[in-house]
């Protein structure tokens, strides 16, 4: 069972259809906005609670829980909804598609989360690099100002509200929220220490929610349609629809929505073609952007696209960037290349990553060429342990979970590397 | 990544008229004793003004925010799309991350080090091009990809990546987006959900669309260029259906 186009929320993805205002309303957007401000807060807040959403980012998150976490009056300090556009995680390209083609699910978005949240502005931060999505953006909150639907009485909803399009210049760290706070300040990307959290000390000291792209510009959709509806979808505790990204050695790499938990096989099948060279060609799958442990092909025939179901895998939904990887590839050098990826991001303020960055690719370096000793695999499982857990941020674990994915299912293939190289012939099982 | 200054720099900076006015624009958008929110969005329109960013950038930017000069400096060095030396009038970059890998990137690589030079971030054919490997670009079910000026190249080949690095030198901007007869991200061989006809669709992607509506894609940025608005987001019908 397919998720039927009725069923989709973004209506427009691919922005074959008109991307102006009148195209999104046409398309249902901005539907009564005044009247489901009007329902109040706290309603919401429970609708949003009820739908099961979980945050799209990467975390997943309960969002309508985050969003309670904001004070319910201001103690006289504004209240900010910062969205994150910094779509970095490689293998995910899922926030440009809604900025592009569909904004107006987020713009809309940002006024319903941001009342819900006693905000009255969002700063919506993305990426540098996204120049054009940052143009097209700009055109729909430009668009909404015009039709008042932000501003003074947004939508006539009676609550005041301003979208701020602010944007970053190439640091894969300021996709962490903390990160993205100081760098939206005028700062280097540098993540805080929590406590305090941003819920009461964010932007500018104020209380401030940070959520993805994604996860806003559903939010309209699921409370027009109904918590009941969105929770229709997917497995208990991992609700709704989910733009899946897919990559790599796929006959159709494409960009989809799709029900949650659909099933792996499923969602290359119908909508990428296959796996290139067929399903038994299939070497893994990264199955939620970089910094989740890959899926050797034997468990993927199994795999279930959810955050409950991945996780039991020690890997994990991440943004669903699903990263597929056929047997002609070299899955040390794959995992090499993230290692590479985290060196170079590593913003540099905690010791155990700026140093274990790179002394992770270092090693990895070198059982690409298979020019290492069988023991420093073990070696490097534990600087990954030694970097996990011990920096401010997640891109520590994140720069570590890859490579402890690769010496779990792949160790046989690092070992055979080493010993080829030192007898200078390839064993029987690399070989094949 | 140490990132310092170049070792040779212009007496002087100033932002034209015009982007001066659209600095002012950007400054408004914080509160009150906020704008120092600014420094990346003033020094990312200095760098399109300049092609890179400079020690007297640096001054001048800081002087507008009212920050000390090494606040601006850190910024400027920390954020890797800061060019912090002279690049090519067409600056290529190639997207080398995991999904590019797996699609070909390093080969679109091996076309730089044969187009263009055998160095990254090196300045070759009297000024005209230089490239760099950069990561993960976030177009990622198009790979191979690379960005020149604002715009993405996607869905490579090393011989289209070629024919393009030969237009550029030609003074030609070929289209962006797609370069395989794709429309965006969706599968190549036909939509699998919200399938729209042929003859219905908007005639190019967003972003390819405002770059041919607004064609500055590696165009020095002085503040009098045309800006994107919703007159332009939509492709024009020819033909008059």
């Amino acid at each position: 069972m397919f998720l039927r186009d009725e069923d989709r929320i973004f209506q427009n993805i691919y922005g074959m259809k008109d991307r102006t205002l009148a195209g999104a309303k046409a398309r249902g957007l901005w539907d009564d906005t005044a009247g489901i401000i009007g329902r109040g807060r706290d309603a919401i807040l429970d609708e949003m609670k009820k739908s099961g959403l979980r945050g799209r980012g990467g975390a997943g998150f309960p969002t309508g829980l985050k969003w309670s976490f904001m004070p319910k009056e201001s103690d006289g300090r504004p209240h900010y909804l910062v969205v994150n556009a910094d779509e970095s995680e490689p293998g995910t390209c899922k926030d440009r598609e809604i900025m592009r083609h569909d904004p107006h699910t987020l713009v809309e978005g940002c006024l319903v989360a941001g009342f819900a949240m006693g905000a009255h502005a969002a700063y919506i931060y993305i990426r540098g690099e996204f120049i054009r999505e940052r143009e097209a953006l700009q055109i729909a909150i430009d668009e909404a100002y015009e039709d008042g639907l932000l501003g003074r009485n947004a939508a006539k909803s009676g609550w005041d509200f301003d979208v701020y399009l602010h944007h970053g210049a190439g640091a894969y760290i300021c996709g962490e929220e903390t990160a993205l706070l100081e760098s939206l300040e005028g700062r280097k990307g540098m993540p805080r220490l929590k406590p305090p959290f941003p819920a009461n000390t964010g932007l500018y000291g104020c209380p401030t929610t940070v959520n993805n792209v994604e996860s806003i510009a559903v939010a309209p959709t699921i409370l027009r349609r109904g918590a009941d509806w969105f929770a229709g979808f997917g497995r208990q505790n991992n609700a709704g629809t989910k733009l899946f990204a897919i990559s790599g050695h796929v006959n159709q790499p494409c960009v989809v929505e799709e029900a949650m938990s659909i099933p792996l096989r499923e969602l290359l099948d119908k909508h990428c073609g296959g796996v290139r060279g067929g399903w038994d060609n299939l070497k893994a799958v990264i199955p939620g952007g970089s910094s989740v442990q890959c899926l050797p092909s034997p468990v993927c025939g199994d795999a279930i696209m959810d955050f409950d179901w991945l996780r039991e895998q020690k890997s994990g939904l991440g943004t669903a960037a699903v990263i597929v990887m056929d047997q002609s590839t070299d899955i040390i050098k794959a995992i090499w290349r993230l290692s590479k990826f985290y060196k170079h991001e590593s913003c540099g303020q905690c010791t155990p990553c700026r140093e274990g960055t790179g002394w992770m690719m270092r090693v990895m370096d070198r059982l690409v060429t298979g020019e290492a000793e069988i023991e420093e695999i073990d070696m490097l499982f534990d600087v990954t342990k030694q970097v996990e857990g011990h920096t401010i941020c997640a891109l520590g674990d994140a720069a570590a979970w890859p490579i402890q994915g690769l010496i779990r299912h792949y160790r046989d293939e690092i070992e055979d590397r080493i010993k080829a190289k030192k007898t200078g012939r390839v064993s029987a099982v690399a070989a094949e | 990544m140490l990132r310092r200054l170049h070792h040779e720099q212009p007496e002087s900076f100033a932002f034209t008229q015009a982007n001066l006015e659209w600095a002012e624009g950007q400054i408004a958008k914080y509160p009150e004793g906020r704008q120092a929110s600014a420094v990346i969005p003033l020094l990312w329109r200095a760098q399109e003004q300049e092609g890179w960013i400079s020690r007297p950038i640096i001054e001048v930017v800081a002087d507008m925010l009212g920050l000390a000069q090494i606040r601006v400096l850190e910024v400027a060095s920390f954020y890797f799309m800061f060019q912090l030396a002279p690049v090519g009038r067409y600056h290529i970059q190639v997207c080398g991350t995991l999904s590019c890998m797996l699609c070909g990137a390093e080969d679109l690589v091996a076309v730089c080090k044969d187009k263009i030079g055998p160095e990254a971030h090196k300045v070759y054919r009297d000024g005209l091009f230089s490239w760099e490997e950069v990561e993960c670009l976030g177009a990622c079910s198009n790979a191979p990809m690379v960005q020149i000026g604002k715009d993405f190249y996607e869905d490579l080949t090393t011989e289209r990546f070629a024919e393009i690095l030969d237009a550029f030198a030609n003074g030609e901007v070929p289209t962006p987006g797609p370069q395989n007869g794709r429309y965006g991200p969706e599968p190549k061989s036909g939509l699998t959900s919200l399938i729209i006809p042929e003859d219905e669709r908007n005639g190019l992607n967003a972003s390819a669309q405002l770059a041919v509506a607004l064609g500055e894609t590696v165009a020095r940025i002085d503040g009098t260029q045309p800006v994107a608005s919703a007159q332009v987001i939509n492709t024009p019908r020819s033909g008059g259906n």
